[in-house]
This record gives C-alpha cells, sequence and structure tokens, in this order.
C-alpha cells in the first residue's frame, strides 16, 4: 500500500511538473493547467484511501472551502487579481501553521515520535515551516491590505527598523533552538507569535509600486512554507511541489527586481519611496511646461500614423480603461494603422499584470511584446500611447546618473516621432522622480482620467 | 508458641521472595526501557535518514523548477503565479492526516481548519487560472 501511494505522488508532481511547462506558451497553456487539477486529484484521493478515519470531516472541509474558494474565484475582477493572490497566499501560509501545530500535538500520528519526544529533526523542520508559513500568512494581509488601498501604500517606516527585524529574527532561531531543547508547547507558540509579528514588519515598509516583488516574494515563502511541512511529514510530493512553488516565486522576484534594477535585499529593507521622495535628485525642469494635448490632437496624429505602440501601466488597471483602449487600438487598425503593445516587466502590481487585462480585453497576445522585444521599434514607431505608466518610460533612468531609477530598464518611449502621454495630473510618479519626458518637444500630455481620455480618443477617431 | 518460629521463617522466605522478585520487575523495565530507547533511537536514525532523501529530492525539485520556470512565457506570469498557488495548497495532505488523528480533539481542528483554508485556494487558485487561461485563447 505504501509502495502504490507513492508511485500515486509521484505521478501527481510529474504532472505538477508537466502544469507549469505548459505554461510556456498560451497554446499549451490549458492542457497544463488540466495536468496541474488531475495531479491534485490523484493527491488528495491517494491520501484519503490510506488515512485511518475523519473521510466525512475531510469531505465536509473540502466541500466548504471549495464553495467558497469557486465563488471567490469566479466573482473577483480580474483588476483585483493581485489583491486576491496576496489573500491566497496567506491562505497556505495559515494552513502550514495549522498543520505544523496538529502535528506538535499529535506527533503518533504523524509517525514523527510521541508527545514530548519529538525527534529534533522533525521537531526543526516543523518549527521552521509553522514558522515561514506564518510569515506568509500576516505578510500576505499586510500586502493585500495595500493592493486593496486598506492599508496606505506608502511605505510606513520607523527608526531602527533593520536592527529591530535583525533581532526579532535572532530570536526566532533561539526558540527554535529551545524548542528543541525542551519540547515545550509554549515555545512553539512564541515561534508562531513572533513569526507573524516579524511577518507585518516586513512588509508593511515596502511601497505599492515594489508590490510586484512582495508578491512573488510570498508566492515563494508559501512554497518553502510547504517543502518544510513535507519534510516533517516526510512526504515527498509536499517537498517536490514546494520546492517547484519556491524557485518559482524566487525567479519571478528576481525577474521584477531585474526590472527595477534594484537588489532584492533592498527591496526587502524596504522605505525605497520614503527615502527618495525628498532627494528627488536629477536635473531641476521647474522653469519649463510640459505641452498639453487634446484627446482630438491625439486620434488625428494617430489617425495618420502608419505605426503605434501603447505602453500601459498601473495607471490603465486602476481606471479599467483595457477594453477602450482595444476599442481604439481596433479603430486605428480600421484606418491601416500597425498597433503594438510594449509591457515593461514591472508594470502594474504582479507580474504579468498588464497581459491578462490586455487579455481580458481580447487583445491577440500576438501584438503584446515584453520590453526587450520592442524597444528597438520605438525608433521606428509614429506614436507612443502611454497610458496609465510613468517611471518605466523615464529616460532620466539611462541618462542621469543622479535619478533614484538610474540604471532601470526602461521602454525608449521618447524615440517615438510623437508621444502622448495620459496622466492624471502633473505630479510625479510613484518616488517623486521628476520625468523629463514631459518637457520634451515632441511629448502632449494628455490630462485626465486614463478611461475618459482613450474614451474622448475614440470619439474623435469615428 | 513453638509453631511460631517455621511460621516466621517462612513469612521472612516469602518477603525476601517478593523483594527479589521486585528487583527482577525493576530489571525488566530497566530493560524494556532501554529497549524502547533502542526503538525510539533507530526510528530516530530512520527520520535522520529520511531527511538526507528528502533533502536530496528537495534540492533536485528546485533545479527542475527553475528551468521549468525559466522557459515559462512572461505573458503568463500572472497565471503562473494562480497555478503556483493551487498547488502550494498540496498542503492539504497534511491537513488530511491531522484531521485522520484518532482521539478527537485540538489537532483535529487544527486539521479541519487547514483542509478548509487549503481547499479555498486550490479551488480558487485552479478557477482564477483557467478564467486568466481562457482569455489567452486565440480570437479568430
Amino acid at each position: 500500500m505504501e509502495t502504490l501511494s507513492a508511485f500515486a505522488y509521484l505521478i501527481s508532481a510529474v504532472l505538477f511538473i508537466f502544469a507549469l511547462r505548459g505554461l510556456s506558451h498560451p497554446t499549451t497553456s490549458q492542457n497544463g493547467l488540466m495536468c496541474g487539477m488531475v495531479g491534485m486529484g490523484i493527491a488528495i484521493i491517494t491520501t484519503l484511501l490510506i488515512s485511518t478515519g475523519g473521510w466525512w470531516m475531510t469531505l465536509l472541509g473540502i466541500a466548504i472551502g471549495g464553495s467558497i474558494g469557486t465563488v471567490i474565484a469566479q466573482r473577483i475582477n480580474m483588476t483585483a487579481l493581485p489583491q486576491l493572490v496576496a489573500a491566497f497566499h496567506s491562505l497556505v501560509g495559515l494552513a502550514a501553521v495549522f498543520v505544523a501545530a496538529s502535528a506538535f500535538f499529535a506527533p503518533e500520528t504523524f509517525e514523527i515520535g510521541f508527545d514530548g519526544e519529538i525527534y529534533i529533526s522533525s521537531l526543526i523542520e516543523m518549527s521552521l515551516g509553522a514558522a515561514i508559513g506564518a510569515i506568509t500568512f500576516t505578510g500576505s494581509i499586510i500586502a493585500f491590505g495595500k493592493l486593496q488601498g486598506i492599508i496606505p501604500g506608502k511605505p510606513i517606516t520607523f527608526p531602527n527598523q533593520h536592527i529591530i527585524n535583525a533581532g526579532l529574527g535572532g530570536f526566532l532561531f533561539f526558540l527554535i533552538i529551545m524548542l528543541c531543547a525542551t519540547q515545550l508547547s509554549f515555545f512553539f507558540w512564541a515561534i508562531v507569535i513572533l513569526a507573524f509579528v516579524l511577518g507585518v514588519l516586513i512588509i508593511i515598509p515596502i511601497g505599492g509600486a515594489d508590490m510586484p516583488v512582495i508578491v512573488s516574494m510570498l508566492n515563494s515563502y508559501s512554497g518553502w512554507a510547504a517543502a518544510g511541512i513535507g519534510f516533517t511529514l516526510q512526504n515527498d510530493l509536499l517537498i517536490i511541489t514546494g520546492a517547484l512553488v519556491g524557485s518559482s516565486g524566487a525567479i519571478l522576484s528576481y525577474i521584477m527586481c531585474k526590472g527595477m534594477n534594484r537588489s532584492f535585499l533592498s527591496v526587502v529593507l524596504g522605505g525605497f519611496g520614503a527615502q527618495s521622495s525628498g532627494a528627488s535628485g536629477g536635473a531641476d525642469y521647474s522653469d519649463k511646461q510640459p505641452k498639453i494635448g487634446s484627446p482630438e490632437d491625439a486620434a488625428f496624429i494617430m489617425k495618420n500614423a502608419s505605426k503605434v505602440i501603447i505602453v500601459p501601466g498601473y495607471g490603465m488597471a486602476v481606471s479599467q480603461a483595457q477594453h477602450v483602449l482595444r476599442e481604439m487600438a481596433d479603430a486605428l487598425k480600421h484606418q491601416n494603422v500597425e498597433v503594438k503593445y510594449a509591457i515593461h516587466p514591472v508594470a502594474g502590481r504582479m507580474p504579468g499584470h498588464m497581459n491578462v487585462l490586455l487579455a481580458e480585453a481580447n487583445v491577440p497576445y500576438d501584438e503584446v511584446f515584453e520590453l526587450e522585444d520592442i524597444n528597438r521599434d520605438f525608433g521606428q514607431a509614429d506614436v507612443a500611447f502611454v497610458i496609465g505608466a510613468n517611471d518605466i518610460t523615464n529616460p532620466a533612468a539611462k541618462n542621469d546618473s543622479s535619478s533614484p531609477i538610474y540604471g532601470m530598464p526602461v521602454l525608449d518611449v521618447e524615440k517615438a516621432k510623437t508621444v502622448f502621454f495620459i496622466k492624471r495630473s502633473l505630479g510625479s510618479g510613484y518616488a517623486g522622480i521628476d520625468n523629463p519626458l514631459f518637457y520634451a518637444d515632441n511629448t502632449y500630455m494628455l490630462l485626465g482620467d486614463a478611461k475618459k481620455v482613450t474614451e474622448n480618443v475614440v470619439k474623435a477617431l469615428e | 508458641m513453638s509453631g511460631t518460629q517455621p511460621n516466621e521463617a517462612v513469612a521472612e522466605n516469602a518477603a525476601d521472595l517478593a523483594r527479589q522478585a521486585k528487583q527482577i520487575a525493576e530489571e525488566a523495565a530497566q530493560i524494556a526501557m532501554d529497549a524502547s530507547n533502542y526503538v525510539a533511537d533507530a526510528a530516530n536514525t530512520h527520520a535522520d535518514y529520511f531527511f538526507m532523501s528528502g533533502l536530496s529530492v528537495f534540492v533536485l525539485a528546485c533545479f527542475v523548477g527553475y528551468y521549468v520556470v525559466w522557459r515559462v512565457t512572461p505573458a503568463l506570469h500572472s497565471p503562473l503565479m494562480g497555478i503556483t498557488n493551487a498547488i502550494s495548497s498540496v498542503i492539504i495532505l497534511g491537513a488530511i492526516v491531522a484531521v485522520s488523528v484518532p482521539d478527537f480533539g485540538f489537532s483535529t481542528w487544527m486539521g479541519f481548519c487547514a483542509v478548509i483554508l487549503a481547499s479555498i485556494n486550490i479551488f480558487g487558485g485552479f478557477i482564477v487560472t483557467r478564467r486568466m487561461l481562457q482569455m489567452f485563447k486565440k480570437k479568430s
């Protein structure tokens, strides 16, 4: 029986790998998803078959959780995706804490020793799993709050933050050692509570625009927590899946950091916006005035263009302008204008955020290009249409070494013959950095809400 | 009173025997304890053995994850988070074991809560990913 279940778990693990493999292209992604679901089904049924009891309770739990999950996932608005993912991460973290607690108080069922005599290796794995799970839980809740706008997106900092966090981290390891030495439940709960506090303290100083890194990082943590529990349960499937998810999240964090030219450490240490808002370095443009354009001008120039590149950012997501944007693109295509979309890796609030929103608006994925693939095209483009993006187009990142975002890869928007820049007001970006693009001779600002402005452009095009 | 002498001797003998029996029982208990310790040690080394094999699996899986995830197209990074979120809830296996704890109590309830949380994630994660991927279908 044990061999048989191990074999079933192996099949599940392979199916999970296929699920990730399927995402290498949109056409294979549906099959990949199917692999993932079948793998999960096999894993759950196998565990139910070999478990010694509690089937009804398990099935009841799955029924309750499954219906809640189904309703949420079907009702959620696609623009609220980053919040949803953050909320889901928190649940994995909390589940890891619960499983670890259960194992600590009923070690015999988990075959990791006896009450008060749990094997040291299991205790270490269990407490690490619980601690990472607890950090993931509260950290994701804070991230959720920031994305949802319940907690201010601005970095919240306090003096000696890093020293306090490091001290608490050290104390956490001390508690794990004490737990191994004494086997007292007091230390188990102390670890969990301290990790809850740490999760809040780690995420609270991080600004809204750094959220893509944080969401990926929490994704990674939820994987490591699952792997930690897998070691405790001596279950290879949990270890494999945890490792897959953990490395996936880590790679996404790396890609996001590279997209911002920031080290992972500097993001995690946080406080970016707060530090740079005072010293918004770079040249002073206060004597220059940006040119204000109208939607009618934009429509006229784009109609007579042969190539238009659209650069979406978080502002598009906020005002839900993706549908009307696609209408605009369709209208332009009717006039035989070539339309492409340029996506910066950190546009939006989670990895791939813009791609999903454009896909929701029925934009074909072969019109959507990543930074490296399209940056050369701006030189031949007649119009660059920037909607809801700012810092990812800032040329100061390339030529002004005093700028806080110097070195960050940016879209070469300024190389297009004409640039239209939709912006709510003439204020600067999230980090208080002035964008010289606003004052360029070929730039016209379209002031107003992204959706309303685009609607007016569409009207003018008809 | 002549009969009392042998009686006392018998009683003393019996007491002696009882003491010896007790000693033997204690020794037996000690041996049993040692034996159980040996068993526990053996189980402990079993756990250590699993740790090493588990670590091998873990490291290899990290490499598999590394190469597979780098091949994921950036356009599908959001669905990637959705799927990884759903499959990381495979932690439900631990929750199911927790629910099966024979004496109904704290551990069972913890397990039950974990089953609910993980199920929200499994269903929610897969369904939201499916919604995303359906948008990426080629439009005619």
